[in-house]
């Protein structure tokens, strides 16, 4: 069932680069991991449903009120670039 | 006196009868530290100045008449619990600086009752591995063979009870990480049901897997931890609610009457004759402890590795989508775009497995694969949890090997990472299933310890912690220790 992984492309969906000189070695070993899979397809899971949560629990959600204290600040202090109360990215748009 | 070579409850013993203070048993395992952990380095981080506050504060709480149990007890994190304050890597250089802005409900609730935090373990990127060896800060070695893996990803904190660097430690386990590493450092360890521990301030890798639980000498001493990190919470979304189960009140309990379910699969073929032979040896002294053996069956065990290795990294790519050079962590110096930005903190600061794992679940997700791999693994993982409730109709509990070998060498399996995975096979369908299990030891193979694991049902706790704490009053195992720290 697996189709050779094309390195490129879910590294780029990962968001991650994959230098020329690694994507042999790397495009090998996803190959190796992805066709440990093929033996799911043989598998009959006719009526299973597929299973989220080992308790079948479903999403507990919270009363819709304010809890949190504007902390931008505080949780700021820990990143790489900030100016004026704002991350700061390379321009995206010119 | 030689405390390391104590169990916690032995510990806590001179503690509360004040033959010993929290600040010179503290003292007394940051030395061990000091002396001892440049050889395994089983610590990331240290925080011995810490610790001495912390325990006094511990014991002017004593002098002010508390007597809690683990009151002024030393402890060790496993570096993935985020801790306000200290520095947690998750053994990732992308995060080799982060200094999260709050406690894990994890270390709140252990800070709360007064443990003292020794240091932060050593881990798998992550939690992303089998061994130890993928950490950005260098590789922990087994104890009692230091050519040897120490198991992982919770190797730092197994590594550090074996060599009596800590009385106690937390780990994770989302495939195995608390009990492989237990087994092959010949300490104990428990992974709880799933929902039982709060994974809040966690570091997530496989959020529906992911589950903290204690590691320590004995299952008594794990008990005890369990019973101070378990609760409902309501910042973890995937917490359970209700009450706990009591897991330190029937640890004295006979096994009259336990009916122990020998599951056929964990015995075939890949199993090694030292593994099988101390399980088959286990479930003897069980025997004679008042169980009854049973033949059970668990037929879909041997699709388990693909269904989480499927499950595990499709979660974690979602996951790790956060560490984006933005709001936290590795950033690289001049990106020329955003997407620049984004690709290069990432491939900077995450190490192969990691990446690999992230491309894995990037494929098993993408459009054309999603039916075929990520919601057919979800459904064999429903037929997993179905082998185990039919194997409950028959046993109580479930006996087996945790790993197929034990710790094998640094370096032996790296370049393959299908091998590593598929040592994985005993320990990865209890996560599927989100049911505990207890890992503890159960004899050696040469100088290298064996464990095995019992697995319960959901909530089962209490059960598996009174089942392995008197094998443990029978058997002494769990009481050796490694020459090289004795």
């Amino acid at each position: 069932m697996s189709d050779h992984i094309d390195v490129h492309k879910v590294a780029r969906l990962g968001a991650l680069a994959i230098g020329a000189d690694e994507v042999g070695a790397v495009g090998q070993k996803l190959n190796a991991i992805v066709g440990l899979f093929d033996d799911l397809a043989a598998i009959n899971t006719d009526g299973i449903e597929p299973m989220a949560h080992p308790l079948d629990q479903v999403q507990r959600l919270r009363v819709d009120v304010v809890i949190e204290k504007d902390i931008h600040q505080y949780v700021q202090q820990i990143a790489p670039r900030v100016e004026a109360g704002l991350y700061l990215v390379p321009k995206v748009i010119e | 006196m030689n405390f390391h070579q104590m169990s916690m409850v032995q510990l806590a013993g001179k503690l509360q009868d004040k033959s010993v203070s929290s600040v010179e048993l503290t003292q007394y395992f940051s030395d061990r530290m000091a002396k001892y952990d440049d050889q395994i380095n089983g610590y990331i981080t240290k925080t011995t100045e810490l610790a001495m506050a912390q325990a006094q504060a511990a014991d002017a709480r004593r002098a002010a008449g508390e007597t809690g149990l683990l009151l002024g007890m030393p402890l060790a994190h496993k570096d993935i619990f985020c801790t306000q304050d200290i520095i947690t890597t998750c053994a990732s250089k992308m995060l080799a600086n982060f200094k999260a802005p709050y406690n894990a409900t994890v270390v709140e609730k252990l800070n709360a009752v007064g443990m003292v935090t020794l240091g932060k373990t050593n881990m798998d990127e992550f939690a992303m591995g089998s061994t130890t060896e993928n950490s950005a800060f260098g590789v922990t070695r087994n104890p009692w063979d230091t050519r040897a893996v120490p198991g992982g990803s919770s190797g730092g904190a197994a590594a550090v009870l074996a060599a009596g660097l800590a009385p106690i430690a937390t780990g994770t386990d989302t495939g195995g990480s608390i009990r492989q590493p237990a087994a092959f450092c010949g300490v104990t360890g428990i992974k709880p049901t799933y929902g039982s521990v709060s994974r809040y301030g966690m570091i997530a890798y496989a959020s529906s897997l992911d589950q903290g639980g204690p590691m320590g000498k004995t299952a008594e001493d794990c008990a005890h931890l369990l019973a101070a990190m378990a609760g409902f919470d309501e910042r973890d979304s995937t917490s359970s609610e209700g009450e706990r189960p009591d897991y330190v009140g029937s640890l004295n309990a006979p096994l009259t009457g336990l009916k122990v379910g020998l599951p056929k699969e964990y015995f075939g073929e890949g199993l090694s004759d030292e593994v099988r032979a101390a399980t088959l040896a286990t479930a003897a002294e069980l025997e004679k402890l008042g169980a009854t053996l049973v033949d059970v069956s668990l037929p879909n065990t041997e699709h388990a590795v693909p269904a989480y290795y499927v499950i595990a990294p499709a979660e974690a790519s979602s996951n790790l989508s956060r560490y984006d050079g933005v709001r936290f962590g590795h950033r690289c110096d001049n990106p020329k775009d955003l997407n620049d930005l984004y690709t290069r903190s990432r491939s900077e600061g995450f190490g192969a497995e990691v990446k690999r794992r992230i491309m894995v679940g990037a494929y098993v997700l993408s459009a054309g694969y999603y039916d075929a791999y990520y919601l057919k693994a979800q459904r064999v993982r429903r037929l997993i949890k179905e082998d185990f409730m039919q194997a409950f109709e028959a046993c109580d509990v479930i006996l087996g090997p945790v790993a197929p070998t034990p710790a094998w060498k640094l370096g032996e399996k790296t370049s393959d990472p299908t091998a590593m995975y598929l040592a994985d096979i005993y320990t990865i369908p209890v996560n599927l299933a989100g049911l505990p299990a207890i890992a503890m030891p159960a004899g050696f193979a040469g100088a290298l310890p064996i464990g095995v694991q019992l697995i319960g049902n959901y909530f089962s706790e209490p059960r598996l912690l009174n089942v392995a704490h008197q094998f443990q009053q029978a058997t002494d195992h769990h009481t050796k220790t490694p020459a090289a720290w004795a």
